[in-house]
């Protein structure tokens, strides 16, 4: 934790999160307006004293919706993240431990659940039972904990023919044992790092989806939604725009400068990686 | 090496094979098939009835997944409920406005993503570096869509030098396609240079602190004949896997760029395959875009192996 907050990016990726946990669990109290008040009145009506950030197509105050936007995105994924770090995480130590014909066959699943793209997985499941959050946390959780299981798997791997995995095999440890006294304390930077990327694509994920229409349904203020709403009123009403657009590349961004510091810290590479 | 070789591309064959199963039996699944998109409303009773007797849907999944993946194999996977087209004419028309637009980010975006990594390795943690690899960071962070809106509003809004959004349709001509593509290429290449120009630098950066770069310094070899002649092309190895991944990407997860662009692309036509429930096409399109994934990344490995002459006796003994 130290030597994270000594980096400047990960003081400035903590300070950025920290800031939008805290504005997402405050907003119901401290928004200046009703989130879904529409005023014909105020349409369109650039930044002043009493709209900090202006008003968009329907009247309704930016901040107050840009401060509130989050908060569906963050709980979704703030419990969909650790259930996937802890399920794929789990499975793949144990295949990593295991070894043999079941790694084989489970590692072919997962190339190829891997090989199709997020959003076809996630649409499939989307129009199938819909978008609410008690769909979309155990969706996100069991797909984004897929590429978990290869990076536990390889991590547990490098670990399997150590002495002290050695000696607990020779001690009788059954695997449940071995994983979780033996492998995973080796293992857990990895997780972490991994988690924090988890966590990332996610959101983006999740904010896609609002994006495409898809995701959190209308009036709910949501950044996905709102930009998607403002696009058409660029010319008329950027603010409309840039308000959520801040706000969710900031919190993007300081979840990645987190990862990045973590790992620098931990002394792990993660700058082979490919857009998602 | 061969005998690997051979085990990589039967595996990638067994891979295609499971995903195919895996995408037929998961939209199988889903209520609704072909005949309740047909017919929509009127999806009841005889009509019904007699609609899935011609399509063949009242045989068993498996016998029809069987007859699917053998058609697959020939080149044909049936009609659009939607449409009645042939699947392979409407994938065939959106996969090469798709390749287009990858093959225009991959132009652009390898070669500069190459020598930005050099650079940002050369100058490591001086200032040059620092801004790079943070730009690189903020590229591959925010969201497509953000990116786009940006440039739109930027590029076409304020400035108004190229249009927002892409007119043409699915099988309009490349000339036609041409005056609108280079915003959704300039975001698709922000993204993937951020990811190859890290991948380069982190390996550059081994590299040159590597035994046989100190010693062609110290033998006197030219600083950028050591740059470009030994250390680039042992750095370049780990990117290949990273470039594979992105071309992967770029076949088939690039929705949110063609959606926000109106760009007639394999992605937009999954989406709207997915929300007209036109399942035939989802299948078909899935099947597509999967294979398209382990075949890069088949490449990609026999690549390494070709290249990498240290990966033929390691490889083996695993």
């Amino acid at each position: 934790m130290k030597a994270l907050l000594r980096r400047p990016s990960g003081a400035i990726g903590l300070a950025l999160v920290a800031l939008h946990v805290a504005i997402a669990l405050a907003a119901p109290w401290i928004v200046p307006h009703d989130a879904r008040a529409i005023s014909a009145a105020l349409m369109f009506s650039p930044p002043d004293a009493a709209h900090w950030l202006g008003t968009d197509h329907l009247g309704r105050d930016i901040l107050t919706r840009t401060m509130l936007g989050g908060r569906q995105a963050l709980l979704v994924t703030a419990i969909a993240t650790p259930l996937a770090v802890a399920w794929g995480g789990m499975l793949g130590m144990y295949l990593g431990l295991a070894g043999g014909r079941r790694d084989d066959v489970a590692m072919r699943l997962v190339d190829a659940l891997l090989s199709l793209p997020w959003i076809l997985k996630m649409l499939l499941m989307i129009v199938t039972f819909g978008a609410a959050p008690q769909v979309l946390v155990p969706v996100l959780a069991f797909f984004y904990g897929v590429p978990v299981i290869r990076i536990a798997r390889a991590a547990t791997q490098g670990v399997v023919a150590r002495d002290y995995v050695l000696a607990a095999r020779a001690r009788g440890h059954g695997r449940l044992s071995i994983i979780l006294r033996e492998v995973l304390p080796n293992v857990r930077d990895a997780l972490m790092v991994e988690g924090a990327m988890r966590w990332s694509w996610m959101l983006l994920a999740f904010s896609s989806l609002s994006f495409l229409g898809f995701g959190v349904a209308p009036p709910t203020p949501d950044w996905g939604l709102m930009i998607a709403d403002s696009r058409s009123f660029l010319a008329i009403a950027p603010w409309a725009a840039l308000a959520p657009v801040a706000a969710l590349s900031s919190l993007i961004i300081g979840i990645n400068l987190t990862a990045d510091a973590l790992a620098k810290a931990l002394g792990l590479d993660r700058a082979h990686s490919a857009p998602q | 090496m061969l005998a690997y070789a051979l085990r990589r591309i039967v595996l990638g064959l067994l891979t295609v094979l499971l995903v195919s199963a895996m995408i037929f039996f998961a939209v199988e699944a889903l209520p609704g098939d072909a005949c309740t998109a047909v017919l929509q409303r009127d999806a009841h009773g005889q009509r019904l009835e007699n609609c899935r007797r011609e399509m063949g849907l009242d045989r068993p999944a498996v016998a029809r997944y069987l007859d699917w993946i053998g058609g697959a194999i020939r080149g044909d996977l049936d009609a659009s409920a939607g449409s009645g087209k042939p699947i392979t004419e409407l994938v065939g028309a959106r996969l090469a406005n798709t390749l287009l637009l990858a093959g225009l980010s991959m132009a652009v975006g390898v070669p500069l993503a190459l020598l930005l990594g050099v650079v940002t390795a050369l100058a490591r943690d001086r200032a040059a570096d620092l801004a790079l690899s943070t730009a690189a960071i903020l590229a591959m962070t925010i969201p497509e869509f953000v990116t786009a809106t940006l440039l739109i509003f930027t590029f076409s809004v304020w400035l108004g030098w190229v249009p927002g959004i892409v007119l043409a349709s699915a099988d309009a001509p490349v000339s036609a396609l041409f005056p609108t593509i280079w915003l959704p290429v300039a975001v698709l290449t922000m993204v993937m240079t951020a990811h190859i120009l890290r991948t380069v630098r982190s390996s550059m950066i081994d590299v040159m602190e590597g035994e046989f770069v100190q010693m062609a310094r110290l033998k006197g070899v030219p600083a950028w004949r050591v740059v470009w002649r030994h250390a680039l092309p042992s750095a370049l190895l780990p990117a290949i896997n990273v470039v594979a991944l992105t071309v992967a990407w770029l076949l088939g997860g690039v929705v949110v760029v063609e959606k926000v662009f109106n760009y007639p692309g394999l992605g937009r036509f999954m989406v709207d395959s997915i929300t007209e429930r036109d399942l035939p096409v989802v299948q078909g399109l899935a099947l597509v875009v999967a294979s398209a994934y382990v075949g890069v990344n088949l490449a990609a490995d026999l690549l390494a192996l070709l290249l990498d002459p240290r990966l033929r006796t390691a490889r083996l003994r695993a």
